[in-house]
């Protein structure tokens, strides 16, 4: 069952008409077979003029749509020999924040991003994809190993943000997140990130101070979410809308302000209606950086590194 | 800014009254709620006499405290563009800049100061709450990086005081960034094995306190400060349950090990020479 976005009616409606009529058409009436065919044809045209022209807040909520590709949806797809690693050897383990080592198209890579989960039980055991101290301090542990054995480290992001609980600030969230920011900007081995669907401000920079950094077309990524500020600054809710637009929290605004590296197109209609292409858009990305970043000499890398985020926001 | 603050100067014109007496004399202590005199307050470096309560510091005050006899000269901030998002919530933000800057004297959230702290010399970045609740968008975080840029050039020893609710809304994505901007330099500071100490400050929250004020060699708090990175209010709507009341006060955070050492306003320069002399590589 498709989970349609409340801007997304007229295709739901077109969409029902068609899979009724393929019902039917199973019977073997051809006048249905033309009849479906043209009715297919002015799906796809809607879907294109829909997505064409997104608004801002629109790109939210395919950002954060239930049926995108989530973590563990890229690493099945693209990872072999996935090897997840569990804890933060200190606390506790973190299920929020999946990390471990696979094979990426021939090569050994680190492979670490949040999981939101997909239904109830699993939406509940990966705490909704925001992470406690444990899951960034997992992640260092894991990107020292990759610098240790001279091991690409690739990181999806997708959080609404890093948990704000009892517990998590007890343990040092601050501290975790920190760390997380200077072990990514120091590590001698190529750091790459993609922002996959919610950047959550400090919760997704913890893992994101890559030597390049994309994001998903219909992806987000920002200091804090629409509803966030709405009600801060406007000292209510109903102006998420308005934040929206006004944060520049599209993959094209941030390429524009100079904050990304390049926009990874989505399939027609989101990447919520075709995972594996999806996926498959992001794995080429991520093969030719990795093979372009092996060949540059490790001290260079880091220095690199940290010229690309002194630079951003420079004229 | 009130209806009332326009129209008090507007009032003791109209009643005779002299515009050059200066507004808040008095003050009242919150933890006692005796009346302090603002010139006997100034004298006990914002410290209330009666309850140890640390008053928020005007930078000028805080810098003399620091420095020896008060001796300290200031390094020019670099200019960034402002307004990069073009934002406007109900005010522009180039707006709200602009009554920031006439109110505070300041360009932005950050003074950079370098001077002797016991003999050794000390690059300092300070927040000026003042400003915009000393968030942080692109001139704080330029800021401490040509400060950083500055320690390494004379081998100083860095401390960054933050005051500071976090990033900078207006300044979106760019305000985030900072995170790894300032993070950037401090590291070459470590790498330069110059001694960064954090004076973490009433309130040191978000993105501040999850970038550069967390990394440091030697942490120091003031007394009841609040470090944190998420708001309190935040954390009680998602957990829905009481939070302790010393929740995310420099005591607790000593407590749970994010803190070397909470000091009192009055010992804080001492301490800071001291530890400055300890970590500091001498020339043989």
């Amino acid at each position: 069952m498709r989970t349609y976005l409340d801007f997304e009616h007229n295709i739901a409606e077109l969409e029902g008409k068609i899979s009724e009529l393929r019902h039917m058409s199973n019977k073997g009436d051809m006048n249905i077979a033309s009849e479906l065919q043209k009715l297919e044809q002015k799906s796809i045209k809607l879907i294109e003029d829909t997505y064409k022209n997104l608004d801002d807040w629109q790109i939210v909520k395919v950002a954060r749509h239930p049926d995108r590709p989530h973590l563990l949806d890229y690493v099945n797809e693209m990872i072999t020999d996935f090897t997840p690693l569990s804890g933060d050897r200190k606390f506790s383990e973190d299920k929020a924040l999946i990390a471990g080592f696979g094979r990426f198209r021939g090569r050994s890579v680190a492979i670490m991003g949040q999981e939101k989960g997909h239904d109830t039980d699993s939406r509940m055991l990966h705490n909704f994809g925001s992470a406690r101290p444990e899951g960034y301090r997992k992640a260092q542990r894991i990107m020292d190993m990759a610098e240790k054995f001279e091991i690409p480290v690739i990181s999806l992001v997708d959080t609404a943000g890093a948990y704000p609980g009892l517990g998590a600030e007890e343990r040092g969230q601050a501290e975790a997140i920190a760390t997380g920011i200077e072990k990514g900007l120091t590590i001698k081995t190529p750091f790459l990130s993609v922002v996959i669907g919610e950047g959550g401000s400090g919760g997704a920079i913890a893992i994101a101070t890559a030597d390049k950094v994309y994001m998903l077309q219909n992806s987000i990524y920002s200091v804090i979410s629409p509803e966030g500020c709405s009600s801060i600054l406007w000292r209510s809710a109903d102006y998420s809308e308005r934040a929206a637009k006004s944060l520049r929290m599209t993959a094209k605004d941030l390429l524009e302000l100079g904050v990304i590296d390049g926009i990874i197109p989505e399939p027609l209609g989101g990447a919520q209606r075709n995972k594996k292409q999806t996926i498959q858009n992001v794995a080429d990305k991520l093969e030719q950086d990795i093979i372009d970043l092996e060949s540059i000499d490790k001290d260079k890398l880091v220095e690199m590194r940290a010229e690309r985020f002194l630079r951003i926001g420079r004229n | 800014m009130s209806w009332l603050t326009d129209l008090k100067p507007k009032l003791s014109k109209l009643l005779g009254g002299d515009d050059n007496v200066p507004e808040n004399v008095w003050l009242k202590c919150p933890d006692t709620g005796m009346i302090i005199h603002k010139r006997e307050l100034e004298n006990n470096m914002y410290v209330s006499p009666h309850s140890d309560h640390h008053f928020a510091m005007p930078v000028q005050n805080r810098l003399q405290s620091i420095y020896d006899d008060g001796n300290y000269e200031l390094i020019s901030s670099p200019a960034t563009r402002d307004d990069p998002l073009k934002f406007k919530d109900s005010k522009k933000y180039t707006e709200r800049l602009k009554i920031s800057r006439k109110k505070t004297g300041c360009e932005d959230a950050i003074i950079l100061a370098y001077g002797m702290v016991g003999g050794n010399p000390l690059v300092v970045a300070l927040f000026n709450f003042a400003f915009m609740g000393g968030s942080m968008g692109s001139a704080v975080g330029e800021g401490i990086v040509k400060a950083g840029e500055f320690a390494i050039e004379k081998k100083a020893g860095f401390m960054i005081i933050p005051a500071s609710g976090g990033a900078r809304m207006q300044e979106g994505i760019i305000s985030l960034m900072q995170m790894a901007r300032t993070t950037v330099i401090i590291n070459r500071i470590k790498k330069a094995k110059l001694p960064y100490i954090v004076l973490l400050t009433n309130p040191t929250t978000g993105g501040v306190s999850a970038s550069f004020a967390m990394i440091g060699d030697i942490h120091i708090a003031e007394p009841k400060c609040i470090i944190g990175f998420a708001g309190r209010r935040v954390i009680e709507q998602t957990v829905r349950e009481t939070l302790p009341a010393d929740f995310q006060t420099a005591e607790y955070l000593e407590n749970h090990g994010m803190v070397d050492m909470v000091v009192h306003r009055h010992k804080l320069k001492d301490e800071i020479a001291k530890i400055l002399d300890l970590l500091m590589i001498k020339k043989k």
